[in-house]
């Protein structure tokens, strides 16, 4: 704390010019709080939109036979919800946290290129739209699965292709520019005496994310772009017939979506190395061997791709290296969860709402990971290979694991965004409602996956009635239970609750809780 | 700014360099199943005499033939397996009939399972080597000549030889 003292010395909280009003305020925004506002509640109301495509595929599934909705459109609500979430809430809204966070944990006064900030965020909503707008349109939106494998999004697509590959690009453009920036924010904008080694654990496993997104974005560019050209200009990249290969398209695709997997997980990792300190009162057990475990895991999601594509056919030497490979990344991850646990012991716990979400990630994302390695081994995999038992896995990791993590950083920071606090005891109803329906909800799943229910199909075999329904009435409620949450957030965005102190949590440290509660609208400034 | 400016154009020549780099993903995985053979392609050029027969085994040759969509031909071998001695030289045929009014240009794309034993097929003749044009209702037997190199490893006892037939425009 005293060093962060000095690095503060007489340079926070002077207004420089007065914060512009109106709509032009988020039109020409180039304030990192102002942007940082902006992807949060983007990814609020992305999140709920893909919400409900979730609710409508759980509503049709609550019965075995076709009940309320064409295949072609249960297609493209499993498409779009995937699509949704994790371009449109998971990845914003941990870009929304960097912006809003990042400078005031470095001490820096605002994004290193803030009018670029200002692009990267509003070409989000122009994608969404185009992307969106396909839904409306004669023929539905994309109903290839997220993943678009060839030759269902080339030769058995229809024309939304063309506006999905363009949404693609415009986010990835995004996506890419944002990466950038909290890299060069990063690079050159730490204050004198914040040295590598004393950032806190969120920055750097932003600044390692974001390497991974500059590394594979424009690998998922060129991914959309053969297919935007074997479907409308005659190429055949993915194509047999023109001496090109389906089973490429999977290899290109999983080398951008492997580290796309970590890309929304790091930042969660460094929220709850941010958490479990504060709410255990005790510094984070093994601070470097975090940062290294956050290197090894970048570096190993680069060579394990091919772990998505066991049954294609590789040899089995490669099938052994994928396998070994994947298994390897439980070892960083470990190392993590250990630490983890290793703070909270003999700390003086409170369990505040953010501390409560950050618990349930620890376990729940463990039991994503197990169900990880289960998929890692390749005999077992065969039977688990597009079944309910994979949708069950990456539900644990992006929604018990990456949406938790996003929740907990919202309750923990909230004070600091509205100067208020939020609503205690609203937010353990939210907990609590949130953690027994996400269970009722992807734990059976499990169970119907490991006997034989392959995803991504509307209809299904009878002795899977009880189960689903079960799943079904588990969504409905998980969704209800997020309306808690959007209620949690009006209400402190209104300032309605008690006045918060700057520190805000009894046990909190770092640079952002020197700062007044609401953050000032201009921060470590220098006095020019 | 100026140190925000040569970090930016480092990041952007990484972003252009791995854009470059899922484009060369394309040759870079053909030459890598060309080497290693584990894609099932067999090689386009006509195969020398074998080095001699190995008349200790018998391998298993199961013989597929599946007309694509975009081409309403039938297409089938006359044999659907043979039992040979690697290095044995043998002759299938395959009958074709073009089911349509028009005449169209076709040609056999051929794959090999498993994989790894892709190599070892040797076609000293074979109809997929160039396009087949067929009339009107035109039907036409189509030879493929091979033999399996004796070289093949032990553990291939059957192998697979499939050909998806491809409809081609010409121009």
């Amino acid at each position: 704390m005293s060093d962060h003292k000095q690095i503060l010395a007489g340079s926070y909280g002077t207004q420089h010019q007065p914060i512009p009003g109106g709509i032009t305020r988020w039109l020409y925004s180039t304030n990192h709080k102002d942007i940082g506002t902006m992807y949060l509640v983007f990814a609020l109301a992305m999140f709920f939109i893909g919400g409900s495509f979730a609710m409508v595929i759980r509503a049709e599934l609550f019965k075995p036979g076709l009940q309320l909705v064409a295949p072609l459109f249960f297609n493209q609500m499993t498409t779009i919800h995937g699509l949704v979430m994790i371009f449109g809430a998971i990845m914003p809204a941990f870009v929304g946290l960097a912006n809003w966070m990042l400078p005031l944990m470095i001490g820096a006064p605002d994004m290193a290129l803030p009018r670029m900030n200002n692009w990267s965020f509003w070409l989000l909503p122009c994608a969404f739209i185009i992307l969106l707008s396909t839904l409306f349109m004669e023929g539905g939106g994309p109903a290839s699965g997220w993943t678009f494998y060839a030759p269902l999004s080339t030769t058995y697509s229809n024309d939304s292709t063309a506006f999905f590959v363009f949404a693609v690009h415009l986010l990835g453009v995004s996506s890419i520019m944002g990466a950038m920036n909290i890299i060069i924010t990063i690079f050159n904008l730490r204050a004198p005496g914040m040295t590598w080694m004393k950032l806190p654990l969120f920055v750097w496993t932003w600044l390692i994310t974001a390497f991974l997104l500059i590394a594979v974005m424009p690998v998922l560019a060129g991914t959309v772009t053969m297919v935007l050209t074997d479907k409308y200009f005659g190429t055949s990249f993915f194509s047999a017939a023109g001496g090109g290969d389906p089973v490429m398209f999977q290899h290109i695709f999983w080398f951008f979506g492997h580290p796309e997997v970590y890309i929304m997980i790091l930042p969660a990792f460094g929220i709850i190395s941010s958490i479990v300190p504060t709410f255990a009162r005790k510094p984070l057990f093994g601070y470097t061997s975090m940062v290294i475990a956050t290197a090894s895991i970048a570096f190993l999601s680069f060579i394990v791709w091919a772990h998505h594509m066991f049954t294609t056919g590789m040899p089995l030497a490669a099938e052994l290296f994928f396998m070994y490979t994947t298994m390897l990344i439980a070892v960083p991850t470990g190392v993590k969860v250990f630490n983890w646990v290793a703070t909270m012991w003999r700390g003086a716990m409170t369990f505040e709402v953010p501390m409560m979400f950050a618990l349930a990630f620890i376990v729940l994302f463990t039991i994503g990971g197990f169900s990880g390695l289960m998929l890692a081994m390749i005999p077992a995999d065969f039977q688990y290979q597009d079944t309910y038992f994979v949708v069950a896995h990456f539900h644990y990791v992006l929604v018990t694991g990456a949406l938790f993590s996003i929740i907990a950083a919202t309750y923990y920071w909230l004070p600091k965004w509205t100067g208020v606090m939020y609503d205690e005891l609203l937010g353990k109803w939210h907990f609590w409602c949130s953690l027994i329906s996400v269970n009722l909800l992807f734990f059976p799943m499990h169970f119907v996956g490991l006997a034989g229910m392959p995803r991504r199909i509307p209809d299904y075999a009878l002795q899977f009635s009880g189960f689903n329904a079960f799943i079904s009435i588990g969504g409905f409620l998980f969704g209800l239970s997020q309306l808690i949450f959007l209620w949690v957030v009006i209400k402190a965005m209104a300032k309605k609750g008690e006045k918060a102190s700057a520190q805000v949590w009894e046990g909190a440290e770092g640079l952002e809780w020197t700062l007044a509660s609401p953050a000032p609208y201009h921060t470590f400034q220098s006095d020019d | 700014m100026a140190q925000h400016k040569t970090l930016l154009r480092r990041l952007l020549v990484i972003c252009a360099l791995m854009f470059a780099f899922s484009f060369a993903l394309v040759p870079l995985y053909s030459v890598f199943c060309k080497l290693t053979g584990i894609n099932g392609k067999t090689s386009t050029n006509v195969a020398g005499a074998a080095a001699g027969i190995d008349s200790v085994r018998e391998i298993k040759v199961e013989f597929l033939a599946k007309a694509d969509h975009s081409i309403p031909w039938s297409f089938a071998p006359e044999v659907s397996q043979i039992r040979l001695h690697p290095g044995e030289v043998n002759v299938v045929n395959f009958r074709v009939e073009n089911m349509t009014d028009e005449a169209m240009v076709g040609q056999a794309v051929p794959s090999v399972s498993p994989g790894e034993a892709a190599q070892y097929f040797k076609k000293m003749e074979c109809f997929c080597f160039t396009r087949q044009p067929l009339q009107a209702r035109e039907s036409k037997l189509m030879r493929l000549q091979f033999y399996i190199d004796p070289a093949l490893p032990k553990t291939f006892q059957t192998l697979t030889l499939s050909y998806t037939l491809f409809r081609i425009n010409e121009q």
